[in-house]
């Protein structure tokens, strides 16, 4: 390991302090809280969406949510280790067969919808994922 | 009043998260222990060169002549040296050890390095030419330059007219960089944005000449002596006249 991914490696932890984010992965719906600056004042807001795609990249680690805000698809991409990302929830795990649902951009309405996954990682006996 | 640089080490690129949430691209610089190997004073004038260096060499490495000039300063050989001018009363003694916090965050900084080698490249790498259409009537020239002259007047093609050729490997310096964070431990300075050169390659730091810090700097700066346990006083000047 050289100092480079040292160094990033001990950003990342300091970052990820305090931080108990859920296992989540694309497909499931996610309740982002994020940390924005009125003027002077801070408060929270929640993003509600479905994890269409994550990027496991250490520091760089993303994941994008999608929803439909007012009839128009919105997506965001937010920093894993972001100090904004004040917390994520794990509301409802989906069942999907790709990593990436960008698919998900041409569907709409009952199409677009996600099966719940009811069983695999974090559920019954094989809880490896560990659940939030 | 000019406080001395230093001659530090590109690392390569990350990013880091800041208090305010915001995310920025950083240089990591390491200072290695960068070392003052001599002061030299000219006649007559306000300021004094001074001469660092950074990086070790095997003993075997080293020539006759290198070895007596870094045994007469009583410092290790060093691998590369470079002479920064500084006012006299902030020069710095010899076998002083720059530290990392002598650049302060927030500070403003010019970087200067050799820039990676492109080779022979063409108009439009090298000066950001348009180049030609893709269609009507375009052929074989899409990337080309253009035309470089007039016809009969002027009859020439101007000297200095922006053609292909070598690009690169030439020494540039990055000006008004901001200092995000330094680390007095490791010897490292987070420098916002890109710096030329690339990775392992050699830079020069120095305090911005052109933008006015907003920060105050330690004068004339923070070092370590070895031998000596007391570091030497910083006393902090007041950012306004800090240029």
């Amino acid at each position: 390991m050289n100092l480079l991914q040292k160094l990033e490696l001990e950003h990342l932890t300091e970052l990820s302090a305090g931080k108990n984010f859920p296992e989540f992965a694309p497909g499931d719906t996610v309740k982002v809280n994020v940390k924005i600056v009125e003027g002077e004042r801070e408060r929270i807001q929640a993003y509600e969406g479905v994890v269409v795609a994550r990027r496991n990249k250490g520091i760089n680690s993303s994941f994008t949510v999608r929803k439909i805000s007012y009839g128009e698809g919105v997506e965001r991409v937010f920093p894993l280790y972001s100090p904004r990302v004040d917390s994520v929830e794990l509301l409802r795990r989906g069942r999907v067969r790709r990593a990436k649902l960008y698919y998900m951009r041409d569907l709409r309405g009952k199409k677009a919808r996600i099966k719940e996954r009811t069983t695999g990682t974090g559920f019954g006996a094989t809880t490896e994922g560990g659940a939030a | 009043m000019t406080r001395v640089g230093s001659i530090a080490r590109k690392l390569g690129m990350t990013q880091r998260f800041q208090a305010d949430g915001s995310r920025v691209p950083v240089t990591v610089l390491s200072l290695e222990g960068c070392q003052v190997v001599a002061t030299r004073t000219v006649p007559n004038r306000t300021d004094i060169g001074v001469q660092l260096g950074l990086g070790a060499v095997k003993a075997s490495r080293v020539n006759k002549a290198a070895k007596g000039y870094f045994a007469k300063q009583g410092v290790e050989p060093k691998q590369h040296l470079k002479e920064f001018r500084v006012e006299v009363k902030d020069a710095p003694e010899v076998g002083s050890i720059i530290k990392a916090d002598h650049f302060v965050v927030g500070q403003f900084i010019d970087v200067a390095g050799i820039t990676i080698g492109r080779g022979f490249a063409g108009a439009m790498k090298r000066h950001n030419f348009g180049g030609l259409r893709a269609t009507h009537g375009v052929s074989v020239s899409h990337r080309s330059h253009g035309s470089t002259g007039g016809r009969q007047d002027p009859g020439k093609v101007f000297k200095g007219k922006k053609m292909a050729g070598h690009m690169g490997q030439v020494q540039v310096t990055a000006q008004n960089l901001v200092v995000v964070a330094t680390d007095v431990e490791r010897g490292l300075v987070f420098v916002h944005g890109n710096v030329p050169g690339c990775e392992n390659s050699i830079v020069f730091i120095k305090d911005s000449v052109k933008k006015k810090q907003k920060v105050a700097l330690p004068t004339p700066g923070s070092f370590s002596v070895p031998g000596a346990e007391a570091q030497q006083p910083a006393d902090v000047v007041g950012g306004g006249d800090a240029a």
